[in-house]
């Protein structure tokens, strides 16, 4: 057995799996303390279904904890970026394109050193180990608490990021320290951007961790626990206290991964219909395809693996205004005000939860204060939230091939039963938990994305090599050998680059090993 | 429209400008808009001359980042690296620089040479050597002028500095392509030095502000909820060719330059056809259901359909919905020497070049 737990901004859910059946599930209100949220999901399960604590042989969880910490800039740890990179990059600092709170909010300092590597791994000059002491020295009297080291070209050779880790840590013993190569891939600010952000939250993902431990512990159960990670593979605590940025998207990330095991399609779209929005992704053998542009995050321009997902603005709070003729829904929403503003519930707004009821959808609040709605009215209501929907669905089709649809999420009785061009949509049950039966579900994951000089003929060598070293990755990760399969694999030539260079990247998944 | 100076407020719409005018190439203008707001806060706003108000002797020099912007966006500029490279030509020329210019008025290219005038104190010239984006240095109107592309200069963030004096542009092209790799795939060069006479009389007028002017209409048309692709086609003086959704992305690499095809398939009044864009990084030729219908020197601009911005070859990809739109580049590309310098038989396509309005 093990249990999946999605801590969101409003609920916290939680599920008892036995291999891949729902034993038991509860939705439970999120807490400000995150742990006594937990706690309550926990016994809850148990009281629905009682289980030996000691049977439990894994916990997930999954949580918005950091990227609320960044967006709300609260409890960030006093951080310095150190870019080796001299006489390159000092055109442009660490934090160049920050707003302005957010560098207050993590005290930022910056330092610059010489080191880093040109685009074929040669130097671009050596690492000066006396101007990171004297950095390190320079962090100390200011109180710096954690370090993001980045290098140029760190993805193509990380020597000069783990060498300057060494020599910080020998100085300043007790700060956490962060490395680009490990965060972000080839885009140096952005790389950057993502690993400061991560050295700023390591207090709080230390303190998290622990919460999250104890509640689990608490309840009596001695079961490893796991993070999931935002492409939907999991972490150890020890992996999460040094990465918490590596959770950030894991919230639409458990959706769509727990929509795929409960309609049992691992190359679907999945549409989570929220309060406020609908989240579209794509799942690709059972995994979010990642986006491959920059994200902002809180107005900081980042590269780390993020999944590609489009929202718009509908979902099941959306105001409905207009006539039949000139009709909008959303993208503004009543939100959490839901329960005293919609008309079934005795309020005075035309939400889309009102249409879903109005045309027998749902059965929400009194049916009998929606009957009087103009029938084409509720007709054209559904008819424009299914175009938008499509509409969505269609630009996250990545070929020509045809793409099922699967809705989760509790809006989701707003989709109709067919879409425009994409046929039948699949509502799997339990659709309301899909993110905990996500978190669940999650298996272990290794990754490499590198630029490649390939010489002629070297090709397939090149590409073996590279997958080897990803499935190494996830095993050395946690993942039971013979499970371990290669999920995705993306070869770009970059141009202007000489000698054929060529990025490539794979990932390979494979279960948890369980137990012993 | 007129800028008389270039101030940190104006960076965004020129870089979304230039990456329209960047025909798809040019590298992402991200990092150029860092660099020069960078420069324009630690000096002060750029003066902007226009072409014809400086005088027939001005000194003026063209700086351009040349090499690989996948490498740009890695290993970035020295502080001083972009200034360095004009003055290292000022000094082996002997002569005191009046102006700075750009070489092309597409991608990073465009925000480059507000660096270099921001550190050197010099006021930038309002026009460009090309009025769009292409691969190739010799691949200037100054060319067509008899304006020689060297002496020029290169310089890396290292301190490494070059002068190279070749026997005409295309061997300029040749040797300082492989001093770029060896200085790491991307270096700042200055070239084409010449004098005020010469720049207004092969220069393209205004494009710096045009790029503003473009980045202004497309932000204010989506303000307003307007359509920004026809505010594009309407300041260029072109034409739409197709809409559409992308349906297929064929990329290689052929000596260094990322060579490849898109397929559109055709939407609204277009469904039904087809649209290939070829490409070398930058969009060479629009074929709507195998007959071409745009070429080089033209423009070819692919803009998502929504928001105007402008997609480049790098970031095509399946699902993206888009307009192509064509725009007439400067006449003199057209002449029998502009055409043999970057028509389409120049990038092996065995086709007489095809005009906006042909």
């Amino acid at each position: 057995m093990r249990i999946g737990i999605d801590v969101g901004g409003t609920n916290t859910d939680a599920v008892l799996l036995d291999g891949r059946q729902v034993l038991a599930s509860i939705k439970t209100s999120t807490t400000e303390d995150v742990t006594s949220g937990i706690v309550a999901a926990i016994n809850g399960l148990q009281q629905q279904r009682a289980f030996d604590p000691a049977a439990v042989q894994a916990v997930m969880i999954g949580t918005t904890h950091f990227i609320n910490a960044l967006v709300e800039a609260h409890r960030l740890a006093p951080t310095a970026a150190v870019r080796l990179s001299l006489p390159a990059g000092a055109s442009l600092p660490p934090m160049v394109d920050w707003p302005q709170r957010l560098v207050d909010a993590v005290s930022g300092r910056s330092y610059l050193v010489h080191g880093g590597h040109e685009f074929d791994g040669r130097h671009i000059a050596e690492l000066d180990e006396g101007e990171l002491r004297k950095a390190a020295e320079d962090m100390g009297q200011a109180g710096v608490r954690s370090v993001a080291i980045t290098s140029v070209f760190s993805p193509v050779n990380a020597e000069f990021e783990a060498r300057a880790a060494e020599i910080i840590a020998a100085e300043l013993p007790d700060v956490a320290i962060s490395l680009s190569h490990e965060i972000g891939r080839i885009g140096l600010l952005e790389r950057e951007n993502a690993t400061v952000i991560n050295a700023a939250l390591r207090e709080l993902a230390a303190h998290i961790v622990d919460g999250l431990a104890a509640s689990v512990s608490g309840a009596g159960i001695t079961a490893p626990l796991y993070l999931s990670q935002n492409d939907g593979t999991l972490m150890d605590v020890d992996f999460a206290r040094r990465y918490p940025v590596a959770t950030f998207a894991s919230g639409p990330t458990n959706s769509m991964r727990g929509a795929a095991v409960l309609s049992g399609l691992d190359t679907c779209a999945v549409v989570d219909v929220g309060g406020t929005t609908s989240d579209v992704g794509v799942l690709r053998q059972g995994f979010p395809r990642e986006a491959t542009t920059d994200v902002s995050v809180a107005g900081i321009r980042t590269n780390f693996r993020m999944p590609d997902v489009l929202s718009i603005g509908i979902g099941g709070g959306s105001r409905v205004r207009g006539g039949a003729g000139d009709l909008t829904v959303g993208p503004d929403s009543v939100g959490y005000e839901l329960t005293s503003k919609a008309l079934v519930f005795g309020g005075d707004t035309l939400t889309a939860t009102d249409i879903a009821v109005a045309a027998g959808r749902a059965e929400i609040g009194d049916p009998g204060l929606v009957a009087h709605l103009d029938r084409d009215l509720v007709r054209a209501a559904l008819d424009k939230i299914a175009a938008d929907v499509a509409d969505v669905v269609e630009r996250m089709r990545t070929s020509a091939e045809p793409l099922p649809v699967v809705a989760v999420g509790g809006g989701s009785v707003l989709l109709p039963d067919e879409l425009a061009g994409a046929g039948t949509v699949h509502r799997p049950e339990n659709y309301a938990v899909a993110n905990a039966i996500g978190a669940a579900i999650a298996q272990i994951g290794g990754e490499v994305d590198r630029v490649y000089a390939i010489e002629p003929g070297r090709r397939e060598a090149v590409v073996e090599e590279a997958k080897q070293e990803a499935v190494d990755r996830a095993v050395a990760a946690g993942a039971s050998p013979a499970s371990v399969g290669i999920v995705d694999f993306d070869e770009v030539p970059i141009p202007y680059l000489p000698g054929n260079a060529t990025r490539i990247r794979v990932k390979a998944v494979g279960d948890l090993q369980l137990g012993a | 429209m007129t800028m008389h100076e270039i101030t940190i407020d104006h960076l965004d719409d020129i870089a979304r400008g230039a990456a329209i005018l960047g025909t798809g190439g040019g590298g992402d203008p991200y990092i150029g808009r860092l660099l020069a707001a960078a420069a324009v806060r630690d000096h002060g706003p750029v003066p902007l001359v226009p072409l014809d108000e400086i005088g027939d002797d001005a000194v003026v020099l063209p700086v351009a980042m040349m090499g690989a912007p996948t490498v740009m966006v890695e290993k970035l500029p020295s502080a001083e690296q972009v200034g360095v490279a004009a003055r290292t030509l000022a000094t082996y020329l002997g002569k005191e620089l009046t102006h700075i210019a750009c070489a092309e008025a597409g991608g990073v290219n465009s925000l480059i040479p507000v660096v270099a005038a921001a550190q050197l104190g010099l006021p930038l010239v309002d026009a460009d050597g090309m009025g769009r984006a292409f691969p190739e240095l010799q691949m200037v109107l100054p060319t067509l002028y008899g304006v020689r592309a060297t002496p020029m200069s290169i310089a890396d963030e290292k301190g490494n500095r070059g002068v190279l004096d070749t026997v005409d542009n295309h061997w300029a092209e040749r040797l300082a392509r492989s001093a770029t790799v060896d200085m790491g795939c991307s270096a700042m060069i200055s070239n084409y030095a010449m004098s005020g006479a010469q720049a207004r009389e092969s220069l393209v007028p205004g494009t710096l502000s045009l790029c503003a002017e473009l980045g202004a209409q497309v932000r204010q048309a989506r303000a307003e909820h307007a359509d920004p692709v026809a505010r594009v086609v309407e300041r260029l003086g072109g034409r739409t060719l197709f809409s559409g959704k992308v349906v297929d992305v064929a990329r290689r690499t052929v000596t260094g330059f990322a060579r490849g095809e898109a397929k559109l398939s055709g939407m609204d009044g277009d469904t039904g056809s087809e649209m290939v864009l070829k490409f070398q990084n930058e969009h060479l030729v629009a074929e709507r259901d195998g007959v071409p219908e745009a070429s080089v020197p033209d423009l070819i601009c692919c803009l998502d359909r929504e928001s105007g911005e402008a997609v480049t070859t790098e970031g095509l990809r399946y699902g993206q919905r888009v307009t192509v739109i064509a725009a007439p580049a400067d006449p003199r590309w057209h002449t029998p020497g502009g055409i043999e310098l970057a028509g389409p038989r120049y990038f092996g396509y065995d086709i007489d070049p095809v005009g906006v309005f042909a």
